[in-house]
């Protein structure tokens, strides 16, 4: 089956998520050390089905956002706010070992960025595999836990599953080791899947089939996603709806069409801008935004991007509240095309 | 895979030869005739000569090392030029003494270092590791000679509950075997120990880090059962390599706390071998010791590719 | 700089992940404090020592054995009557003296061998390391006795057999730094440039290992009080009157029971000057390189 097909059976009338049910909500998502603020205020919710893709440069948070989610944020960074898991009696956030440990692996799993360095390296990949299973319970016996591992290897596609199992992680591809992380993750039907740029590690021709793989995984089960990638591209195959981050913020979401198309903030159309490789300054020069992206604690006061930002107004000085519904605004003072706060 | 073992134990057997020319040649360099020194200023050179022929040391210092070095797998050293018995029964003898203290000293270090080490790491934030790491870096600094002779002051001169030194042989009686057994052993052992916990510590907190422990987090494993289940194999390997230099630093360590514990262990045969300028019992001695360090080498070597499957390739 | 976004798969919270949390700093700093006032004292001694101590330290007083500490005797004396604290003074400078050289003997062979091992793409620099892991099979206290045993016991003996044995370290130490250093892209330019290979090891790598190698000679000179001790202990170091804290230890030995302080002096003093290295080494490990945090 192809992606195409994939997209028409996953019917996209509803890709606002207004009318199925909500498997996630975060709200209010603050992620800090104790003397800087790492993420501010993160609001989203997933329904189920739902890809979500989200956007933005190296440090603005996007792989602190799936961390806070799964309740696996470095040592010496804390979150607060509220992450709720549907069918959960209790928040994510604050939750105790226990209560996370139920949850990651079997309700919400996630796809880490680096192959390479995500699988342990002295332990059989079949293994690996199994032992998600074996933990949560979903295969009683080693001999079923086996038996699955092998058809999920065989469903992300390796060649061979019964000498992919038995190998050790050096002895596959960058491509076929994220195949098997996405079978780890995939091995006990999750509600909720992170993927954390799944494919930016990997050969341009493997990433296509491997955003395929992702794709049908999360419709055939019917998974919600958080799919997080700077490029746009993918993210236009992938995903339904938009969030985009910058400096521990969201600063804009929309379904896909309305963020690409008609994108509000400044800081996402510099984004579109600098992706589109046919768009050219005066001097025929690739756009770029300006600036870098500052340090974690080292943004400015008020609006995060304003520094960087050449629609900076007097009132950028304080951060800019939400225009719009959550599904679909942005924050910004001074926002590029039609405004939707007069 | 078995040519990688292979290609180790060549390496292995050159090593040996190497070792054994490095020793023979160093000890050949010593000025004087060993004949000239055994009989005194005062033998006739035709006894000089004589003996010279008895102790082989006529003959030409290649033939003289084949000979030396061709008697070593079978665990003949030759004969002392002193006491002109032969060395490889008392090496024999000695190296029974000296491994049960080495032997003992290091299972001690790792019963105590493992789990430490381990507790530092996981709390390494918080005050019971910043403890464990304090005092682990302070038992660095005391050298097991020290560490006897303080154990030695307390518990055989102030309280009297263990003897001060000496030596029972287990067969004799086991019973003051162990009690003779015990101070030595601490005093090799918790020094050891102390170094150990700290490199146990450091690979723990390393492997802690890797992206695999996370990815078993994130499979629904608590911290404590992903670091034993993912953490713990892959840490052996740096601390594996630390314990074969421990092994090493040990077997010398033995020969300083031998003495200090009146043990007849190797070491103490070394200095009296160096006391009595027995050259061909020193030299025999050094070999043993040399050979036992390279042994260790060997062993930790193969022992890594037993543990990390990516060093099996090729 | 301009940066098209996200150009490189880089870990987003890299700067919290790489940053040593202020309590691992704080306590990195105070190690590095402690060891270079614990070093201090020892140097500071040892320099006194030149000018000044309260007893001539050889001087031997019949009348004055096995004293207690005094207002006289700070902490007494030992069983020629001789003073402890003077005793203590100039064994530190034998400490400092032995570790000195062997270190530097050490360095001045280790660290030249493992550059050109680096940087050599002929035989020689796999036979060099070859050599080099040969020789780790000989650890100090061993060399020295075999030295002793052939040329006679003596602080030389010591000396040569400690920095011999510790010439491995450097040269290893020395070899992994140069081999970053070398493929970093500022020397390859240099090579590419056509600077020779001695110009490169001068003005490039030795400046960016030199970090390591401080390092490693402060951890070097810990082991190398611990092997002086050790030696001198046994009767293989320094000789005697020469004042030295392994031999007052042993000298101690018989008095156990009369008079543990004797063992404890030396003791306590050994173990300062090792606390001391090893906790300035670790603190300029922590300074050097970042990245390894707080162990």
């Amino acid at each position: 089956m192809t992606v195409q097909q994939h997209l028409r059976k996953a019917d996209p009338r509803d890709h606002r998520g207004a009318n199925r049910d909500v498997v996630l909500t975060v709200d209010g998502l603050d992620v800090a050390t104790r003397r800087l603020p790492l993420l501010t205020d993160v609001s989203f919710r997933l329904t189920r089905g739902e890809r979500v893709g989200l956007i933005g440069e190296s440090g603005s948070g996007k792989s602190l956002t799936a961390l806070a989610l799964m309740g696996l944020l470095p040592e010496g960074v804390h979150a607060e706010g509220s992450v709720r898991l549907a069918g959960a009696d209790h928040d994510l956030v604050g939750a105790s070992e226990k209560q996370m440990s139920w949850v990651r692996g079997r309700r919400m799993s996630m796809v880490f960025q680096e192959p390479m360095t995500a699988l342990n390296p002295v332990m059989r990949v079949g293994k690996q595999v199994e032992e998600g299973m074996l933990l949560h319970r979903t295969q009683d016996s080693r001999p079923a836990a086996r038996a699955a591992a092998l058809d999920l290897l065989a469903r992300v596609r390796l060649p061979d599953p019964a000498s992919a199992a038995r190998a050790y992680p050096h002895q596959l591809s960058g491509g076929q080791r994220q195949r098997v992380m996405l079978a780890m993750a995939l091995a006990n039907d999750p509600e909720v899947l992170v993927c954390d740029e799944p494919t930016t590690a990997l050969d341009v021709t493997v990433q296509a089939q491997m955003l395929e793989l992702i794709l049908e995984a999360s419709v055939e089960r019917d998974a919600a996603m958080l799919f997080i990638t700077h490029d746009l591209p993918v993210v236009a195959t992938v995903c339904q709806r938009l969030l985009v981050m910058y400096g521990g913020r969201i600063v804009e979401s929309g379904t896909v069409e309305q963020v690409l198309t008609r994108p509000r903030h400044p800081y996402t159309r510099g984004l579109l801008a600098a992706s589109d490789l046919e768009l050219v300054d005066e001097a025929g020069r690739l756009r770029t935004i300006p600036g870098t992206v500052p340090a974690a604690g080292q943004f400015p006061d008020g609006c995060v991007f304003r520094n960087r930002c050449d629609h900076e107004v007097d009132r950028c000085t304080t951060f800019p509240p939400w225009a719009g519904q959550q599904e679909h605004g942005f924050a910004c003072w001074n926002p590029t095309g039609e405004d939707v706060r007069a | 895979m078995l040519v990688q073992v292979l290609r180790r134990l060549a390496v292995f057997v050159l090593s040996l030869v190497a070792a054994s020319v490095l020793v023979f040649a160093f000890m050949a360099v010593l000025p004087g005739d060993p004949a000239q020194i055994a009989l005194g200023v005062s033998a006739t050179p035709e006894s000089v000569a004589a003996t010279r022929a008895a102790f082989g040391t006529d003959r030409p210092l290649v033939v003289q090392y084949a000979g030396w070095v061709s008697g070593l797998p079978v665990g003949d050293f030759g004969s002392s030029y002193v006491s002109r018995t032969a060395i490889g029964p008392q090496i024999l003898d000695r190296v029974q003494v000296t491994l049960w203290l080495v032997l003992c000293a290091t299972a001690l270090a790792l019963v105590l270092a493992l789990p430490l080490g381990v507790l530092a790491a996981a709390r390494h934030r918080s005050a019971s590791g910043a403890v464990v790491s304090g005092v682990s870096q302070l038992g660095i600094a005391v050298p097991s000679f020290l560490a006897g002779i303080l154990l030695v002051t307390v518990f055989a001169v102030r309280l009297g509950v263990l003897p001060s030194g000496g030596w029972v042989p287990p067969a004799q009686n086991p019973g003051e075997f162990v009690r003779h057994l015990v101070l030595p052993v601490v005093a090799l052992g918790v020094v050891q120990a102390a170094v150990l916990t700290r490199y146990v510590r450091s690979a723990v907190l390393d492997v802690l880090r890797e992206d695999y422990v996370r990815t078993a987090r994130a499979k629904g494993l608590g911290p404590l059962r992903a670091l034993a289940r993912h953490g713990f194999r892959n840490a052996a390997i740096p601390v594996v390599t630390v314990l074969a230099l421990q092994v090493a630093t040990l077997l010398i360590g033995a020969v300083v706390v031998e003495r200090v514990f009146v043990i007849p262990g190797l070491g103490s045969l070394l200095l009296d071998g160096t006391a009595n300028r027995d050259l061909l019992l020193v030299q025999g001695v050094v070999m043993v010791l040399v050979v036992a360090v390279l042994l260790v080498n060997l062993l930790v070597d193969l022992l890594y590719t037993v543990i990390d499957p990516r060093l099996r390739a090729g | 700089m301009s940066t098209a976004p996200d150009s490189q798969p880089a870990a987003q919270p890299a700067p919290v992940l790489g940053a040593r949390g202020p309590a691992g700093r704080r306590r990195a700093t105070a190690g590095l404090l402690i060891g270079a006032v614990l070093v201090g004292l020892v140097v500071l001694t040892a320099l006194v020592s030149f000018v000044w101590t309260p007893y001539d330290p050889l001087q031997v007083d019949s009348t004055a054995r096995l004293l207690g500490p005094s207002g006289e005797h700070l902490l007494g004396t030992d069983k020629f009557g001789r003073d402890t604290v003077s005793q203590l003074m100039l064994g530190a400078r034998t400490t400092l003296f032995v570790g000195f050289i062997a270190v530097g003997l050490a360095a001045v062979v280790g660290i030249p061998l493992g550059v050109f091992a680096s940087m050599s793409t002929s035989w020689l620099g796999a036979a060099v390391m070859r050599a080099n892991d040969l020789l780790l099979a000989f650890p100090a206290l061993l060399l020295a006795i075999m030295f002793g045993a052939v040329f006679g016991a003596s602080t030389l003996t010591a000396m040569v057999a400690i920095g011999i044995a510790t010439i491995p370290a450097f040269a290893r130490i020395a070899r992994s730094g140069a081999l970053q250093v070398l493929s970093t892209e500022y020397v390859l330019a240099a090579r590419a440039a056509g600077r020779r290979r001695v110009g490169i090891a001068v003005r490039h790598v030795l400046p960016n290992i030199s970090g390591l190698l401080i390092v490693q000679a402060s951890v070097s000179f810990a082991i190398a009080v611990l092997a002086e001790a050790a030696l001198s202990f046994l009767g293989f170091g320094t000789r005697p009157p020469t004042p030295s804290w392994g031999r007052m230890l042993q000298e101690s030995q018989e008095f156990l029971y009369l008079t543990p302080r004797l063992a404890l002096v030396p003791g306590i003093a050994i173990a300062v000057a090792v606390l001391g290295f090893n906790l300035l080494g670790d603190g300029l490990r922590d300074r050097f390189d970042p990245k390894l945090e707080d162990r």
